[in-house]
């Protein structure tokens, strides 16, 4: 049968949460339409409490993600760019279907992307030394300081505008590196490249619940987001408008808020490799013991 | 039950053992007040644009010293447009300031921590006076560090790019609103300006309501050390002068130490905006006592811990965690080192616990007291040194027979009140110590390395102390986890508060 003549397999895309991909439990879903206006695919409509249940499997993975060496992390991590570098191709796909763009500029995306995930994964077990200390305190004791993540971060992709896969993997690997446990708010409109990770993660052995992802209104989810009392971070793309709302919500359970503008640019490597970039995932400890008798 | 501590047989040994006979002695101490006399105006004023000037709302309020309930001066009370006047004088100041070269502004900085060391002893009395703290720690903790602090600084001035790694030219954040508390007066300021002007921003400083002395003293050095007009601005006041600061759409960052619940309402307050904001907020810190620990260190610890200026310590051990094995162990001892004790002047060198602060919460303390005794707890405070007449006191506490679930187990007391619990195992003391919505600080006594690095890094505390408790210095981070706050003062990591990318 011809491509033409046969009617493609339509597929709903579903959550990802505690490892394993549910629908939502409302039973909504989204059209998704490609950049000329048809429909290639359903998306689940995340509902407050698919949120709720994202941000509870985050939780429960923290203290075993956390608490992993980090070099396991790092291996974990690198594995996940050796399955994506299988995926190119998916990938490439994913970024032209809803944006449109040039297969010479997605393909340029997802190599990027790639890149990112391995720099990334080298820095598991170097941000400790390079963002911690041992402190010459005035007196007879052994003083130092590193950076321990903070819990779970929630990632709001929501209405980023460009670079949708090498935004979301940008967003999400700074805490995930750290020992944070993530759920991630696909970009809305441009969602594919997000959800092929999350079909990927699995295989990249990055244990259930260390990585959510959920789709739905960026808007609604993030109200719900900025007012959950068991999130320790936010790292958002947003508007002002959502920015604010953000940030209101989490002075309620004084969450660290790092916000990004919807125009943020991903291909500034230097910028997105940084350690800078984990200073809201982590917290630093500091640790005395006297060192003289 | 109120248990009242009568002479008992560990008084008689106490005395036998500092008398090194067998007869029970008593060991009576001779006052010894601090003498240096100490010049106090009748009245302050605000310091803005490198002067005295009065405040624009022609409003003063009395500041008292807590130890005798007598008025000591009258404090310029700033409103809304002495902050803008303000606000306006630091934004002038900051390019000159920013572009001043790096190894100038840190002479500036070394010049200001010379003249706190030299003006030392009279910082400290002022400080004991208003504050009605014991004048060993004023002495001997509160002003060295703030020295240090300023010292520390004024070195990084130069050597910024080093600081934040993935930086090549870092840069003031600008115009910085400072708040801060009232339990380290000078301190406070020093931790919140040192690192602020180090880095080439200027600042607002806004000194707690009752105690705003030192701070106008420190005015005085800054123009002594020709600090350039309006890099430092000091507005006196209460809430409502706070509050003017946080909402002025002139400031780039605000830095906050205090109560959890003003740190929300401040960052509610720049959430609109996105002004940058650092908390440094309440705790209920943890301190844990395993059975292998060396005891009569851990009590000096846990004394150190929740006594220590009247426990207005924001990172006070309040919650004191007793492996079961050795709680009667441990009860015993604190009860007999908690009367040795000795509550009264500030300025007598002898003294161990000062004056509360105010009435205010001395009234928030005792209704603590009251309620860790309507739930059931066992109250152990000694009671046979007469307290003064006059003033505010507060005899230093502990409660045993605590539940998780009991007020005085959960909320920050702030005050010399101690909860005692036990546990059976070290993953019940971390599950208990972390079950708590704050993560400022803790402490961990065991001689276990192995134990204590394994707690060390479950716990979710900015800062632990092993075999020792409330350490501070210039170049050791300190801030908290979760809802004590976020952003670090000290060190290396401190510096990341005041400077953009």
């Amino acid at each position: 049968m011809n491509e033409q003549d046969r009617l493609a397999v339509l597929k709903t895309w579903k959550l990802f949460i505690k490892g394993g991909f549910p629908r939502s439990e409302s039973g909504r879903t989204l059209p998704l339409n490609d950049s000329k206006g048809a429909l290639v695919a359903h998306l689940s409509h995340a509902s407050r409490k698919d949120l709720r249940e994202a941000i509870e499997s985050a939780r429960a993975a923290f203290l075993g993600w956390s608490g992993n060496t980090a070099y396991l992390r790092s291996q974990i991590i690198y594995r996940l760019a050796e399955m994506l570098e299988g995926r190119r191709l998916d990938l490439t796909d994913a970024i032209r279907c809803t944006s449109g763009v040039s297969r010479k500029k997605a393909e340029a995306e997802v190599i990027a992307a790639i890149d990112r995930t391995v720099s990334w994964a080298g820095w598991c077990d170097k941000f400790p030394m390079v963002l911690g200390s041992r402190n010459p305190v005035a007196g007879p004791y052994h003083n130092f300081s590193m950076p321990e993540a903070s819990g779970v971060c929630v990632v709001v992709q929501g209405v980023a505008e460009q670079h949708s896969l090498l935004g979301f993997l940008s967003l999400v690997l700074p805490p995930l590196c750290t020992g944070n446990t993530v759920v991630a708010i696909a970009n809305t409109e441009h969602p594919l490249g997000a959800l092929l990770i999350s079909e990927t993660a699995p295989t990249a052995d990055i244990p259930a619940g260390a990585l959510n992802v959920i789709t739905g209104d960026a808007a609604e989810l993030a109200g719900w987001v900025a007012s959950h009392r068991d999130v320790d971070s936010i790292h958002a793309i947003a508007n002002d408008k959502i920015a604010s709302q953000l940030r209101a919500g989490a002075a309620e359970n004084l969450k660290r808020v790092q916000i990004l503008p919807v125009d943020e640019d991903f291909t500034d490597t230097d910028r997105w490799t940084n350690p800078r970039r984990l200073a809201p995932f982590v917290e630093i400890k500091t640790v005395w013991h006297p060192s003289a008798v | 039950m109120r248990k009242v501590l009568g002479r008992g047989k560990y008084d008689e040994f106490m005395a036998d053992a500092l008398a090194g006979n067998s007869s029970p002695t008593t060991w009576e101490y001779s006052p010894a007040p601090e003498t240096v006399p100490v010049v106090i105006p009748d009245q302050t004023q605000l310091y803005v644009g490198g002067k005295f000037v009065e405040p624009r709302s022609k409003k003063w309020f009395a500041t008292i010293n807590p130890a005798t309930e007598v008025t000591l001066s009258q404090i310029a009370d700033g409103d809304a447009s002495d902050v803008d006047a303000a606000v306006s004088a630091a934004r002038k100041a900051l390019k000159p300031w920013e572009k001043l070269p790096a190894s100038e502004r840190a002479k500036y900085l070394y010049r200001i921590a010379r003249r706190i060391q030299e003006r030392a002893r009279e910082l400290a009395i002022l400080e004991s006076m208003d504050g009605g703290k014991p004048i060993k720690e004023s002495r001997d903790v509160d002003i060295p560090l703030a020295a240090q602090h300023f010292f520390h600084h004024a070195g990084w001035c130069d050597k910024l790019r080093y600081a934040m790694p993935g930086t090549r030219e870092p840069r003031p954040v600008g115009v910085c609103g400072q708040i801060i508390p009232w339990n380290f007066p000078l301190l406070m300021a020093a931790w919140k300006l040192a690192p602020a002007l180090a880095c080439g921003n200027t600042v607002v400083l806004k000194p707690a309501e009752t105690t705003s002395l030192t701070a106008m003293r420190l005015a005085e050095i800054l123009q002594e050390c020709e600090l350039p007009p309006g890099v430092v601005n000091i507005v006196t006041g209460a809430g409502a002068t706070g509050k003017a600061l946080v909402d002025h759409a002139g400031v780039d960052k605000i830095a906050f130490t205090g109560s959890t619940e003003v740190g929300k309402q401040i960052a509610k307050a720049c959430a609109a905006r996105g002004t940058r904001l650092t908390l440094e907020l309440g705790g209920k810190s943890a301190n844990i006592i395993f059975a292998d620990a060396a005891i009569d260190q851990a009590i000096e610890g846990i004394v150190q811990g929740i006594w220590f200026n009247q426990g207005h310590v924001c990172c006070a051990g309040s919650r004191l965690f007793v492996e079961e094995s050795i709680l009667p162990e441990v009860t015993r001892k604190l009860e007999m080192r908690m009367k040795t004790l000795r509550v009264g002047d500030p300025l007598d060198k002898n003294t161990d616990i000062g004056a509360i602060n105010s009435k205010q919460q001395l009234t928030i303390i005792e209704r603590y007291i009251a309620a860790g005794s309507n739930e059931g707890c066992t109250v152990w405070q000694p009671s046979e040194q007469a307290l003064p007449a006059k003033g505010y006191w507060c005899r230093p506490t502990f409660m045993t027979g605590v539940q998780p679930a009991h007020i005085v187990a959960r909320e920050e007391i702030f005050g010399p009140v101690l909860a005692v619990m036990s546990f059976r195992t070290p993953e019940e003391a971390i599950s208990r110590a972390n079950n708590s919505p704050y993560g400022l600080a803790a402490g961990i006594w065991t001689e276990k390395g192995s134990k204590m690095f394994d707690v060390a890094r479950r716990l979710q505390a900015g800062v632990v102390w092993c075999n020792t408790y409330n350490q501070f210095d210039a170049t050791s981070p300190f801030g908290g986890f979760k809802e004590s706050g976020f952003g670090r003062e000290g060190g290396m990591q401190g510096l990341a508060a005041y400077l953009s990318e």
